[in-house]
């Protein structure tokens, strides 16, 4: 087993690399100053490889996942935790997704971050970053995931409030951490009811038992574990993070808000396919709720006036239409769009990082236009990443969306189908608003930025064409012909008991990809119309109905309602606790005691004369009082 | 009354007479004497019962030197005491000294 050795050494080195390099550059890092990416950029690269490497191991052993108990980690009575590794086929496609894009992405923050104060610390935290979703990948028990889910949740949070010094991104990162504790609880919840269930945690053990545990418990573990997901892919109503995580710096939005740690949900609920594929109420739950977080957040990113909010929301849609691929038992397609979602979202984020960049810091997109002559580059490689989200033939995003309303068709679940073409349309009008708005029409910006407006550096923009490469191609290379493409084949192993749908090009499927790939023309010639052609008619559509428009601009009121529902009442409850509980009950509790004593003690004090004949008389009283004592007991 | 019991009559007179002294003299210095005539008594009682009893082997005796000993010990002590007092009040009187009433 000489593969199996060296795919041990690869998959440790792909833990150890980052985490090396995090904690060098914490220590080192700011003596180094604007040299600091050296050290993190280059381990990330080495780790890129390994991972292409061990994809290319799972490639050859498809069958036979690489399972390694390293060693142990938590030995308690019969509980058993150790640092597990398993790769297998679906893990293989995330670390492709996780190793491409996060190495392009160091690459990419070299030009983004520089001159930045805390250079070296934002290159430390993202390689804490990729050392915990390695870890979150790897890991083949639910409790060494859980570590990596943490770990990223912790980055997530560090670098959302990366500019820490601003109000606004402190905020958020602390919103973000606060929201996903709520999914978090679920999860640790599910992942007890697991090991109560079945004594294990290993994802073996525990599948192996899954056609054991009762309809009901099976019922409520998939419930809790979707309740973790829920929050990390930021679905309804946990959804509230991801916009407001934008106040990160870009490269954080694509690497972590985009391609990799929200993706982290779907991958563990298509992790547990064994448990979710027994239970049909929660995969119609996981259905559900992606179908609705897909057209809700597209309802909300169609008003978006910053950049990057509309990619947030339209990453939200995204997510919500996998949980709708997987809950529909269109798993295959579900983390085919993943992959592709990887790619194209994460270059649609580091474009808009590049607009950014050349418009000095701007992100409202009502004071750019006219960039595509200025910014040709971040121009063609955004373009190509606005078609392949919007799913137009033959980019990426078309064969993985259509695979998703496929089977959903395919599956019996017509209302989500539609839903789902809805939400197409709606992502293509918001992704081309986007892009029009950007980068065609006259300039509104000011005369000073206009002067400033460049193309970034080649440190940036190399990154930009080679991730268009996969965003582009790779939905075609893996998904052809639909429905039987080598992403299907390759994920058998993992999704053991999906049938393959028929793909008939003169039937249902083909028909289904017509009326998919119109709409999304349709959905890109009704953003022309508005938002080119005729610029005065959203103003006049927005005020006919100024009651929908109102909502989705104040994003369906839900940072509102979480405004009064949670936080409100919390911060009562808590005043409630500090001013009635705590001053009355537990500090009266301690002062009466307090209290009483010294009243006692004033009782006492007149015994205390300071006058030695009274002591006396004491000591005399009561040795003579002893005697008498004494002699009685002993009957003298 | 066996010869013991006087020598005991007498010890417990003598002690009586003390703790009188303690208790009802004001003068600082009457109070310590008052107390080594307590100590002094119970001298005598140690002295007679090691006399009269078999079997002691004079471990009364032993005893007694030792409240000797004890004694002059602490009544060095406590004449440096009242003459530190004294030298804060003028006085020996010691109902004069309440400063640690509560």
């Amino acid at each position: 087993m000489e593969a199996a050795d060296s795919m041990k050494i690869a998959v440790i080195l792909i833990v150890l690399l980052p985490l090396v390099g995090f904690i060098t550059t914490l220590l080192f890092g700011k003596r180094m100053g604007g040299k600091a990416h050296i050290v993190p950029v280059a381990l990330v690269t080495v780790t890129a490889a390994l991972a292409v490497y061990a994809f290319g191991w799972v490639f050859q052993h498809q069958e036979e996942p690489f399972v390694w108990d390293a060693f142990s980690w938590i030995v308690a009575g019969r509980y058993h935790a150790s640092w597990g590794f398993q790769v297998d086929t679906l893990t293989g496609i995330m670390l492709l997704v996780v190793g491409i894009i996060g190495m392009l992405t160091h690459y990419y923050s070299i030009g983004y971050m520089r001159g930045d104060g805390g250079y070296y610390r934002f290159f430390a935290y993202l390689n804490l970053f990729m050392f915990a979703m390695y870890m979150l990948i790897l890991a083949d028990n639910f409790l060494l995931l859980f570590l990596g889910w943490e770990g990223v949740g912790l980055c997530s949070y560090l670098l959302i409030g990366f500019w820490f010094d601003r109000k606004s991104a402190s905020q958020a990162g602390k919103k973000a951490f606060l929201v996903n504790r709520v999914g978090d609880f679920g999860f640790t919840l599910g992942m007890f009811l697991v090991l109560v269930t079945t004594g294990t945690l290993q994802f073996a053990g525990v599948f192996d038992k899954a056609e054991t545990i009762g309809a009901g418990t099976l019922l409520w573990i998939c419930l809790l574990l979707f309740t973790g997901a829920v929050g990390k892919s930021a679905q309804f109503p946990l959804h509230v993070w991801l916009p407001d995580a934008m106040e990160g710096p870009t490269p954080v939005s694509a690497l972590i808000h985009a391609a990799t740690m929200v993706n982290a949900g779907v991958y563990m609920v298509a992790r547990a396919y064994p448990l979710f594929a027994q239970s049909e109420t929660a995969m119609l739950v996981v259905m559900v709720v992606g179908t609705f977080t897909a057209i809700f957040a597209a309802c909300i990113a169609i008003t978006q006036n910053d950049i990057k909010k509309v990619i947030a929301y339209s990453t939200i849609s995204s997510l919500g239409f996998m949980f709708m691929a997987l809950g529909a038992g269109a798993w295959v397609a579900g983390i085919f769009y993943l992959f592709v979602h990887g790619f194209f979202k994460g270059l649609l984020f580091l474009c808009s990082g590049s607009v950014i960049h050349a418009m000095g810091g701007e992100q409202d997109m009502r004071k750019m236009g006219g960039l595509r002559t200025r910014i040709p580059v971040t121009f063609w490689t955004m373009l190509i990443a606005a078609v392949a989200l919007v799913g137009i033939f033959p980019l990426s995003g078309f064969w993985a969306k259509d695979e998703i309303l496929g089977g959903a068709f395919a599956h019996g679940y017509y209302v989500v189908w539609l839903v789902g073409i809805v939400t197409a349309f709606l992502t293509a009008v918001f992704a081309f608003r986007m892009m029009f708005m950007t980068f065609w029409g006259e300039s509104r910006a000011d005369a000073e930025v206009q002067a400033h407006i460049h193309e970034s550096p080649k440190v940036m923009t190399v990154p930009l064409v080679l991730l268009a490469i996969p965003a582009a191609a790779v939905g075609a290379v893996v998904g052809w012909p639909p429905e039987a493409g080598w992403i299907h084949r390759f994920l058998d192993p993992v999704f053991f008991a999906v049938e393959h749908e028929e793909f008939e090009w003169l039937g249902t499927g083909g028909a289904l990809m017509a009326v998919s790939l119109a709409v999304a023309l349709l959905g890109v010639y009704l953003a022309y119309v508005l938002y080119l052609r005729r610029r005065e008619l959203p103003e006049r559509l927005a005020a006919r109905v100024p009651w929908a428009y109102e909502a989705s601009l104040r994003k369906m009121y839900m940072d509102d309602i979480y405004e009064v529902v949670p936080v409100r009442s919390t911060i009562a409850f808590s005043r409630f606790l500090w001013t009635g509980f705590d001053v009355h009950v537990i500090d009266g509790a301690v002062n009466g005691i307090a209290r009483l004593w010294g009243w006692f003690g004033d009782r006492l004090r007149p015994l205390q004369t300071g006058r030695v004949h009274n002591y006396a008389f004491g000591i005399l009283a009561g040795a003579l009082a002893l005697v008498v004592i004494v002699g009685w007991v002993w009957g003298i | 009354m066996s010869p013991l019991d006087w020598w005991l009559l007498l010890a417990m007179l003598l002690f009586c007479i003390g703790a009188f002294g303690v208790l009802a003299r004001r003068n600082t210095i009457v109070v310590i004497m008052s107390l080594e005539l307590m100590l002094n008594a119970v001298n005598i009682a140690l002295v007679a019962i090691a006399q009269f009893r078999a079997g002691s082997q004079g471990a009364g005796v032993l005893f007694s030197l030792f409240v000797i000993t004890l004694a002059a010990a602490e009544v060095t002590v406590g004449l440096g005491i009242v003459i530190a007092n004294y030298r804060a009040k003028r006085t020996v009187e010691n109902d004069h000294f309440d400063e640690m009433k509560g």
